[in-house]
């Protein structure tokens, strides 16, 4: 507690809700993002963690509860927090018609910075994004994670204190993902509080100071990748593939060997603090999983146990 | 320990222009989204730019100066004989004013909503929606004022301008194309598909024809004219025909009062609905 008297909420809900007509996609959650963090929204789709970013960027507005941003009141002061703030939607959504480089001038003049100054931001923004070689080429000529790093480039044309992205690597293949997970680690480095969505529990690892784990517009859990792992799952897993057939007549031979087990479509899961020793006794039992693997728990252990459901579907 | 929230220079600008009213919706940065027009106009295709312009030049060489050598001259709205040319050359100066201003706030502003989503990016900065509808707005306007001042560099050396107050026609169109343009975004923001836009063009080919384009609107029925002088092309022939054929009376100020009415509909409409969209 006392930890959290010393920093600054930055970001802080209460009972934030969001409503469209009957369907409710943000059902009353509370939770502070603090200056310098790095916090993720982890849930699947639909789960209210965009609906969220969007009352955050204030061109949403809430049906009920309380957002304050900076101190500020986004119902009202849209624009001030807006300048506060930069955005990574999405799918990018970059302005195709126009060069890297006229991307981030029109973006920074959109918030009314003058040309001169933008003209050495910019350069700064290209080396950052590693651009500097792709400045006169469409955006739409680039390569998805080229895309994205220019997408976030102009997210920070305004110097934002927040960084706000919206599943930041949906869509790019691994190496890419490396790329932008180390430029956003520089950010926090810089002093950067860093809010992000995502579905892929390992970006949540990898960058998340705290996360909040979201299901149909409701918080399930809340705290750092680590200490939600250990309150909510075992220390390693054991994953057994049967056959789609056979997987759910040997879960319930295996009932009882482990501290938990999970039958999924495609493989069974035992949770377990000693894995190898687990993998070991069920082999030794006479079972022959066609594939057997031992692993540490991860979010999505935890998203598992919380929502009965897994993340990527 | 609280840190200091950082001022930047964008928060400063934000901050100051706050303490006016109606922040939220507008920060006073039209400006900047003409800007992001001319980079994109760079790469865009300029045939497409240029046919826009000749189509009403086509129609005074065909129907001017081809089907005007049957016709002759005939009698202007004060009774003072003039050429089939001059007398049609007004109406397609209107046009031209508003097939340039459509261009842009109807199918360019359909593909900008649906599909590349600029202004969802454009409202996450700290520009508002009437900075937006404003802007492309007054970019639409422009391409349609260049259209008529194009025209009108080809008709005043043929003689179609009969009138010192000719000259005015060029900031009349300026207007006319301002209020097609807020008009055409308003209405583009409703449309949800294809087939809707196309709705848009069916209506406009038979307003083109029948404004009092080609013959006076005095041919009609008594009920017909109403209609279509309530129709903005019809007032649009008519305000520029009287500018340069020279007929000067009150009813100029009644054409303008329409366009005024026009302008301040369709942007309020076109921010109201930017909102509606993007800010929910």
């Amino acid at each position: 507690m006392s930890k959290s008297v010393e920093r600054e909420a930055v970001i802080r809900a209460r009972s934030l809700t969001k409503k469209y007509k009957d369907f409710v996609a943000v059902d009353g959650i509370d939770f502070d993002v603090y200056r310098g963090e790095s916090f993720g929204l982890l849930g699947p789709n639909g789960a209210g963690k965009s609906t969220t970013m969007k009352m955050i960027t204030s061109v949403s507005q809430r049906t009920s509860g309380e957002l304050t941003i900076l101190g500020k009141e986004p119902n009202n002061q849209g624009p001030e927090i807006r300048a506060h703030l930069g955005v990574v939607p999405q799918k990018d959504m970059l302005d195709r018609e126009l060069k890297v480089w006229e991307n981030l001038v029109t973006y920074g003049r959109y918030f009314g910075l003058p040309r001169k100054w933008l003209k050495t931001k910019v350069e700064e923004l290209l080396e950052f994004a590693q651009l500097t070689e792709k400045r006169n080429e469409k955006a739409d000529d680039l390569s998805g994670g080229m895309q994205r790093r220019l997408a976030i480039a102009r997210g920070l044309i305004n110097e934002p204190e927040i960084l706000l992205l919206d599943e930041p690597t949906t869509g790019l293949d691994p190496q890419a993902r490396h790329i932008l997970w180390d430029r956003l680690f520089r950010l926090k480095e810089q002093g950067v509080t860093l809010v992000l969505t995502t579905h892929y529990m390992d970006e949540a690892e990898q960058l998340c100071d705290r996360i909040i784990v979201m299901d149909k517009g409701k918080i399930m859990a809340e705290g750092s990748p680590a200490e939600l792992i250990r309150k909510y799952s075992s220390k390693e897993v054991v994953e057994l593939r049967f056959g789609t057939d056979k997987n759910e007549g040997v879960a319930k031979q295996l009932e009882g060997k482990s501290e938990r087990i999970e039958l999924l479509p495609d493989r069974i899961l035992l949770y377990t603090d000693k894995g190898e020793a687990l993998l070991t006794a069920i082999l030794d039992s006479g079972l022959h999983p066609v594939t057997s693997l031992v692993r540490r728990s991860s979010l999505e252990d935890v998203f598992l146990r919380l929502t009965g459901r897994t993340l990527v579907d | 320990m609280i840190t200091q929230t950082l001022i930047t220079q964008a928060v400063a600008i934000a901050e100051k222009r706050a303490k006016r009213p109606g922040a939220s919706v507008y920060s006073g940065r039209a400006m900047t989204m003409i800007e992001r027009s001319l980079y994109a106009a760079k790469s865009s295709n300029w045939l497409i730019i240029i046919s826009g312009f000749v189509e009403p030049v086509l129609y005074l060489m065909a129907f001017g100066f081809g089907i005007g050598q049957l016709i002759g001259d005939i009698q202007d709205g004060s009774g003072n004989p003039v050429s089939y040319a001059a007398y049609i050359a007004p109406a397609l100066l209107a046009t031209s004013a508003m097939n340039g201003a459509l261009y842009d706030a109807t199918w360019n502003v359909f593909f900008k909503m649906h599909f590349s989503k600029v202004y969802q990016v454009m409202l996450s900065s700290s520009l508002g929606p009437m900075d937006v509808a404003l802007g492309e707005i007054s970019w639409a306007l422009i391409r349609g004022a260049t259209y008529s001042v194009g025209f009108m560099a080809i008709a005043w050396p043929l003689g179609l301008v009969t009138s010192a107050w000719g000259l005015l026609a060029i900031p009349a169109a300026t207007l006319i194309a301002f209020g097609f343009a807020s008009i055409g975004m308003a209405i583009t923001s409703y449309m949800k598909n294809f087939q809707q836009m196309n709705w848009v063009n069916f209506f406009l080919l038979p307003m083109f024809l029948f404004s009092g384009t080609f013959f006076p609107v005095s041919v009609y029925p008594e009920w017909i004219q109403v209609i279509v002088k309530a129709l903005p092309l019809c007032q649009g022939v008519d305000l520029v025909r009287s500018l340069m054929l020279g007929i000067i009376d009150i009813s100029v100020l009644g054409h303008i009062a329409y366009f005024v009415v026009m302008i301040v509909l369709g942007l309020s409409f076109t921010t109201v609905r930017l909102k509606a969209l993007f800010m929910r």
